[in-house]
This record gives C-alpha cells, structure tokens and sequence, in this order.
C-alpha cells in the first residue's frame, strides 16, 4: 500500500477513464487497508481509489507500478479479489497513506463483484502500455525511469536487476499461494519467463565477448531446455543446430531395424512414440524430431523424410524403391479385385495410414481408380 | 434390339468421378459416349436432369452405384462441350441432346434428297419427318427444333432454303 500517492483524482489531458467500480476495499497484502469501502477507478494510466463518503480521500498510482496481477476467487464469506504485485517504492513518490508496507503486493475487494469486468480491463491495458505513449502533464512517477512519458527500456544492469526482481517476486508469490494459483495465473508466469529468456538471450547476444564461454554454453541449453531455439547457433549453422545433427545421427542407427521390419517406411508419429519410448527420459520434442529427420539428407544418412501430398509425413529408407511399392499395390488389388486402405493394411500388415498413402500413389500414377460411395472408398485396378 | 450396356457401367468406379486427371478423361469420354448411345437407342432428344439421375443410364441397380448430381453436370458440361448438348433453361433443368449434330443430320436428309432426284422440290417439314417417304430413314421422327436446326445447318451451307408458307415451314432444297 506504500506504492499509493495522494490525489486530487482529476483525469489529465491524455488520460481516460476505463472502468470504474464501486465496493472495493483495498488490502496491504493480506490486510485489509485502514481505509473504508470505496471506488476503484481504471484509466489508462494509473489506479484510482476514492473513499465514498470522503471524496478527499482519493488515492492513485501509476499502472507501471504493476508487475503482475491475478484473480483470487470468493469463498465463504469472502468476496472475489484482485491480487496486484507491485515493483519496489521508485525514489520520487509522492507521499501517500502509507510510508511503507511489508507488502509487495495489494489487493482489491470487490464488495458489490464486478471483478471479471475490471480484471478483463485491467489485462487490456496492461497489454496495451498506453501509458508509454502518451504522456501526462504532470511528472508521474513512472516506477522505471525518471523520465516521463517516453517509450523507455531499462536497458544494462539495471535492467537486468529488474527482471530478475520480477522473477524473484513472481517465484515467491507462485511458492506462497501454490493452493491458490489458477491456469490464468500459469500462464502469466509463462508469458513473463518467455519474454525473460528473450531478452537475456538477446542480451547474450550481444555481450558476446564479455560472458564465459561456458556460462554461454549452460545459458543456451537452459533456453533450448525451455523451447526456444538458440537464436545464435541458427544464425551461424543456417538450418539445424549442432544438437540436432547429433540426433539425426542417432536416429539413422536406430530406425534401421525398425524401418527394415515394417517395409522401408514408418510413419513420423510411429517413430516419436518408438523413440522416446526408448529414451524413458530426456524425451524428444515433436519439433526436434523433424528437424533432426530433415538433416538426413545433408548428413548422407540412408534416411529420408518425405512428406506426401495429404501432409502425412514419413521417414523411409533411401533403398526403398518407389516402382516396387506401386506394382506390389496393383499385384494385391488385381489379386482381390478391389481393396479398402483398411483390407489392403490388414493385408500387408501396415498402418492403415500407410497403406492408404500407397493407394493414393498408385490412383496418381494412374495404376489404380476409386470407387467413393456409401459403402466406403474402395480402390481397383485402373480399367478406363 | 435391346441396349447394350457398356463393359464400364458395371464397373463400380465408374459412377465415382475420378480425381486422376488422365483417368478423368477417359471416364468422361466413355460416359458422353454412354450418354448418346443410349439417348439415340431410345430416340430421347430432351432430358430432364432429375429423371435422368434416376434412369438406368445414370444410376445401376445392380451394382447399387449411382451418378452424383455433381457428377452428371460434369458429364453434361462436357457434351456440351462438344455440341452434343443444350440447355434450355438458366437452372440447366432441361436440356437438348443432340446425339447427332444438326450438321451431322443435315447431311443424311440431304443425301436422302439428292438419292431420290429431289433436288429443287420443296417439302413441307412434317413430311420430312413423318412422311411415308421418308419411313425407314434415320431421321424419320426427327423432333422439329431438331429438324430446323439441320436444315438452318443445310441453308449455311447454301444446299438449302427455309420457306415460311401459310401452315408452316417448308424447305427447298439446291
């Protein structure tokens, strides 16, 4: 409740107002505040709080202010809340009720709900940042940098210092409340240590030279741990990375067997479920097959993905031989006449998926001509 | 004489329109071809699309396949194509089959014409058609519109001439 400043609760020039609602109490942390019951007003640059039966008393502070901020649902006798947690006091506050709190964090009762409606703003502009572009007559304290109103970016150390403390605070808060964490708040989280990541990548980026190699080195597998590619390796190794070529090895030794049983060709889901159930740990991720598979060629493995015309992709061996896949799908289906993908699957023990690609490959290279009815899809031997 | 079906239509893929262009054509052809046999075995010179899906032409019982509508528009279009067919409205209901060209039947009546020394003789359009004359012609029967077109096709080639005459039309022949 510390990050509060006085105010006279008049909008400035630049600034609206987008929701307001009554009934709201305010809690330092988990305190109720010593304030009553009152409004809460949102406008695109700041959080006003106006005592009803005192409208001297009116509070404000700048949306900047705000790390992050999350829901908590109404219980027996308690009214739905809004927990907002809030950087440390800036140096140039204007006083306010409280000169300091234990608390990083605030909260807001609502009385008389409404608290979806305001939520729903409150993310809006806390996305939107419009704050940033327009600035205010009066200097407002904006919490990260002296000046007012522009577009900045703590940039250095500071910046740095600043990140980590939002992590630090969103650490603790999802270790306080674990019962209490929703899926909203999740992923707020998730959003928060993505666009960390990015930024520090970056910033590795770009302090090339003064980080250690091996920081550089555990740094970059943390990202790609996390899902986000390596921006400096892609850049330098064009396509793949050094962790995926590895891989593509690895998978050229241990499809063989497997590819040989099923007839030179397995589907790409076959072969994630086949590998990772090998692996028991450290699984691979859908992305990283595929991009391992695609290096096949280029590595010289006897490998290849292929994709057909459907989308359905598979690794197949390069000795496996078109021509004989085709005659051998004729041979089956002038043998019986007529096949569905399911018979022909049955017949040649194959994935139905497979199988039905095979018929398609002979229908295009016009072996094979189809009979679509309500009986089903049916190939035969192409007479016309 | 009854109609010889083609070995196609008791190929079940045969109502299923092909998504192999090379396959594609080959069907079509043989169903254009499918289509005017049968309408000339049955001297049917105007179809009416709904029925049509219902005859035996489009729609085999004994193998349970029948044409889409999608398709028999396919198979229309391309008789059309090939100026065996007309529509005779906007919502392509109706249409006329030509399973003859007007051209192809101007020349038979002409032959006939010219065979029998009547060259310069003029006939009304009914004893074309339906004259004792003319019976065991091919194109005794013919429909009217049918028989003005060849004959419009005749007078282009300048081997003809209509006439308007009080009860009718009649034609000259050079």
């Amino acid at each position: 409740m510390d990050r509060f400043s006085w105010s006279n609760g008049l909008l400035e020039i630049n600034e609206t107002l987008v929701i307001q609602q009554r009934g709201v109490r305010l809690y330092d942390g988990d305190d109720k505040a010593k304030l009553d019951v009152g409004v809460a007003l949102l406008s695109t640059h700041r959080l006003i709080w106006r005592d009803v039966k005192n409208h001297e008393c009116c509070i404000a502070m700048p949306l900047s202010q705000i790390i992050f901020f999350e829901e908590q649902a109404a219980g027996i006798g308690k009214s739905a809340k809004i927990v907002i947690h809030l950087y440390p006091v800036p140096a140039n506050k204007e006083p306010g009720p409280y000169q300091h709190s234990k608390y990083p964090y605030i909260k807001l009762s609502f009385k008389e709900h409404g608290q979806i409606e305001f939520y729903r703003r409150l993310t809006e502009e806390m996305t939107q940042k419009r704050w940033e572009s327009t600035s205010l007559s009066q200097p407002i304290p904006t919490g990260t940098s002296p000046q007012v109103g522009r577009k900045t970016h703590a940039v250095g150390i500071i910046g740095i210092e600043r990140k980590i403390d939002e992590i630090n605070t969103v650490c603790l808060f999802t270790n306080h409340n674990r019962g209490h964490q929703t899926l909203c708040s999740a992923l707020v989280l998730l959003c928060k240590m993505v666009e960390l990541s990015r930024s520090i990548a970056n910033k590795i980026k770009d302090k090339q030279g003064d980080i250690t190699e091996d920081e550089t080195i555990r740094f970059k597998s943390y990202l790609l741990s996390m899902g986000i590619a390596d921006p400096v390796t892609r850049e330098t190794h064009g396509s793949g990375t050094h962790y995926h070529l590895q891989l593509a090895k690895q998978l050229g030794d241990m499809l063989q067997a497997p590819l040989e049983e099923r007839g030179g060709m397995m589907a790409l889901t076959e072969v994630y479920c086949l590998v990772n159930r090998a692996r028991g740990m450290e699984l691979l991720s859908p992305e990283d097959l595929v991009n391992a598979c695609k290096m096949f060629e280029s590595l010289k493995l006897p490998l290849r993905l292929r994709v057909f015309d459907s989308g359905v992709m598979v690794v197949q061996l390069q000795s496996h031989s078109e021509e004989e896949m085709i005659a051998s799908a004729l041979d089956n289906v002038s043998d019986k006449g007529s096949l569905t993908a399911e018979e022909f699957a049955k017949l040649l023990g194959l994935s139905v998926l497979l199988s039905k690609e095979r018929l398609l490959l002979a229908e295009k290279m016009g072996h094979l001509c189809r009979d679509d009815s309500v009986e089903g899809l049916r190939f035969y031997p192409n007479l016309f | 004489m009854s109609f010889e079906w083609p070995w196609q239509h008791s190929f079940p893929p045969f109502f299923t329109l092909q998504p192999n262009v090379d396959t594609r054509q080959k069907q079509l052809a043989a169903w254009c071809s499918l289509a005017l046999t049968y309408c000339r075995h049955h001297k049917l010179y105007t179809l009416d699309v709904m029925e049509a899906q219902e005859s035996p032409m489009f729609n085999n019982k004994k193998i349970e396949r029948k044409l889409s509508m999608e398709a028999i528009q396919v198979v229309f279009e391309e008789l059309r194509k090939k100026g065996n067919l007309e529509w005779l409205d906007k919502n392509k209901s109706r249409c006329l089959v030509m399973w003859r060209r007007p051209e192809e039947w101007g020349k038979l009546i002409y032959q006939w014409v010219s065979k029998n020394g009547m060259v310069n003789t003029v006939f009304t359009l009914y004893e074309l058609s339906n004259g004792d004359d003319t019976e065991g012609e091919e194109f005794h029967g013919l429909e009217d519109w049918m028989l003005l077109r060849s004959l419009q096709a005749l007078q282009a080639e300048g081997k003809a001439e209509i006439i308007t005459m009080d009860d009718g039309k009649g034609v000259k022949f050079f």
